[in-house]
């Protein structure tokens, strides 16, 4: 596994918003929303990492930035060893080849007035205008097949699918070019349970037979552990643990995780006897005024005098198991 | 309805290979409003008129009838005989071709100001909402700046500067219609481009004039024309204002506002055709317009689907 080679390398990303607009008469104080404050990971070929975390922690803001739908304040992003935030628009669009996106709402993030076909082949011509009208079609049609949609669909419209068609359109239109990381913004939360997992499913296929990479968000997490190699957990713009998917599930080191994973509710195992202390009061703080120290500090069970004053660093624990804490561990799970 | 809910099913059952586009359905729904379909109809047929009417007409409508001139209340009323269909003007010129030649000129005003108007409020309406930030407020600023200046006043002193020309009312009406029309579409931009298929394309690599053209502006046509479809009819009234002030077109052009105008005032002398035929045209046109504009919102509205 360790072999692999990396394929994408997110190096200290920042994504700050600036909010408070210079007025027509004179100016305001400017102040940021640290939406993604300083987070690096690493994507292997063939790999998943999924990345977990209440809304508003910044998933979205991250994977928008590796890909420059919104602009990074500062870090290095890697694609191949080269920086994606350094290249110049034309560039760029060459590299959006390799990087797909599938969206959370599958309806909406296709075009209501252009048929199935169109949309699917609408990468292929955009990246490859020259190529036949027959090719394309048969690129077009295979792919169909492959993700499971009819071949007589090809003329049919989006609002005549269900969710799960959708989203099987959007998956259609993010392989067509054959990419090498797809990032997949919450693609199932929109969907039935039972739908869900055909979807999962067929992601796991697809990248089985393409080699693919994925980014997969979510802030289900039964369905990350089902598709991820390696899971990454962010609060408020940071990441709080980062470890193997196996690893993270029986073995939480950061409060927050172990809050997550208690939160799940389980049919199988009785709840745990101190749920109710692994469990976070409060709400998210805001990105415009994170707390000092530790961002979680306000919200920790187990919090003491040097979170407040005192960010902990990213540290690795064991082989492949970071975590920012400084109290990582403290009670038996 | 549960007929065409089973048939859509055996459709699809039998899996023909070919959808329905949001067109055909709002058609389908358009269809289905009877008011709109008369209306259409009626208009159509105006429109007909307007085109072949001189074809039809026994006088030329710049002929004055010399037999009817010296009592036009008692002998200038509508009459198939002496072919004044509608009567003749207090000139002894026959109306109808005076109507149908009426009509050619506010249809005309209509359709081209609206034209005018639709084309540029759509181009800048859309350029300020794409592009966004400081264009966009300078942009809509500007509109703001126009739409508070009381135009019919300032359309009126052009019209008595540079004196009365059909050229000048049409520039002058399509000018102002503009605004409201690039407003409506500026706020339509704004939330399309938000829209999570303008991020696909985006991630995709589609350029920025392409998703303009090829996912922007398919989805503000239905808003477009239903808005075109009610500015023709506020484009005919603010001409027919014009000309009923004595200041739209000029003779021996005419159009619905001017006849209106010299029919009220030959009222009283009884020539009561005079005003109703012109008034008549000029009324379900814009009912028609109203009507359709209506049934095309009803068919086009994304909130119905």
């Amino acid at each position: 596994m360790t072999t692999q080679e990396t394929v994408l390398s997110v190096n200290d990303v920042k994504v700050y918003f600036k909010i408070g607009s210079t007025g027509l008469l004179g100016r305001r104080e400017q102040r940021y929303v640290k939406a993604v404050d300083g987070i690096s990971f690493d994507i292997k070929r063939g790999e998943t990492l999924g990345i977990v975390g209440e809304s508003g922690c910044g998933k979205s803001t991250l994977a928008r930035a590796v890909i420059r739908m919104v602009p990074a304040h500062a870090g290095r992003v890697l694609w191949m060893g080269e920086d994606l935030l350094e290249l110049d628009s034309e560039a760029m669009r060459d590299k959006r080849k390799d990087l797909q996106m599938i969206f959370q709402d599958p309806l909406a993030s296709l075009n209501p007035r252009m048929t199935l076909g169109q949309i699917i082949a609408e990468p292929l011509k955009t990246h490859f205008p020259q190529m036949p009208k027959s090719e394309m079609r048969e690129k077009v049609a295979a792919m169909m097949k492959r993700v499971g949609l009819l071949p007589n669909m090809i003329n049919r419209y989006p609002h005549e699918f269900s969710g799960g068609q959708c989203q099987r359109i959007g998956i259609a239109r993010a392989l067509i070019l054959e990419p090498k990381l797809i990032i997949c913004d919450e693609p199932v939360s929109a969907l039935d349970v039972s739908i869900q997992a055909q979807v999962i499913n067929l992601l796991m296929d697809l990248q089985k037979e393409m080699n693919l990479s994925l980014m997969f968000i979510a802030h289900d997490l039964s369905v990350v552990k089902h598709i991820s190699t390696r899971v990454m957990v962010l609060y408020l713009g940071n990441v709080v643990e980062n470890a193997d998917s196996d690893d993270i599930y029986a073995n939480p080191t950061h409060p927050y995780t172990r809050a997550l994973i208690a939160a799940v509710p389980d049919l199988d195992k009785p709840a745990p006897a101190d749920r109710a202390s692994l469990m976070v009061d409060g709400e998210l703080p805001s990105p415009l005024a994170p707390p000092s120290g530790c961002p979680f500090r306000t919200r920790c069970p187990l919090v003491q005098d040097i979170c407040v004053s005192e960010k902990p660093p990213l540290t690795e624990t064991a082989r492949g198991h970071s975590v920012a804490c400084h109290f990582p561990t403290a009670s038996p799970h | 309805m549960s007929d065409t809910t089973v048939a859509e099913l055996s459709h699809e059952i039998e899996g023909s290979g070919q959808g329905r586009s949001l067109w055909q359905d709002a058609r389908r729904r358009f269809l289905q409003n009877r008011a709109a379909v008369v209306s259409l109809i009626v208009m159509i047929i105006i429109a007909l008129i307007a085109i072949f009417g001189p074809l039809f007409a026994a006088w030329n409508n710049e002929e004055v009838d010399w037999n009817v001139l010296g009592d036009i209340a008692s002998m200038g009323g509508p009459s198939i005989e002496n072919g004044h269909y509608f009567g003749v003007d207090e000139l002894g010129r026959d109306l109808y071709a005076r109507v149908v030649q009426g009509t050619q000129v506010s249809l005309m005003v209509g359709v081209i100001g609206s034209l005018i108007a639709v084309t540029f409020g759509t181009l800048y309406g859309a350029t300020a909402g794409y592009v966004g930030g400081r264009t966009d407020n300078i942009m809509m600023r500007l509109v703001d700046i126009l739409m508070s200046i009381p135009y019919m006043f300032v359309l009126i002193l052009l019209l008595v500067v540079f004196g009365r020309s059909m050229w000048l009312l049409f520039v002058g009406i399509g000018l102002i219609s503009w605004l409201e029309m690039s407003r409506i579409v500026r706020g339509q931009t704004l939330a399309l481009k938000s829209k999570e298929y303008v991020e696909a394309a985006l991630a995709t690599g589609v350029k920025h004039r392409v998703i303009v053209t090829r996912h922007i502006i398919p989805n503000l046509m239905g808003i477009i024309v239903i808005y075109a479809t009610l500015l023709v009819p506020q484009m005919i009234l603010t001409e027919s204002f014009i000309s009923f002030l004595g200041l739209g077109v000029q003779e021996p052009n005419t159009s619905w506002g001017a006849l209106i105008s010299e029919g009220a005032s030959t009222l009283q002398y009884g020539t009561y055709w005079q005003l109703v035929f012109p008034l008549a045209f000029f009324i379900v046109t814009l009912f028609c317009f109203f009507f359709i504009g209506d049934g095309l919102r009803d068919a086009l509205d994304p909130k119905d689907r």
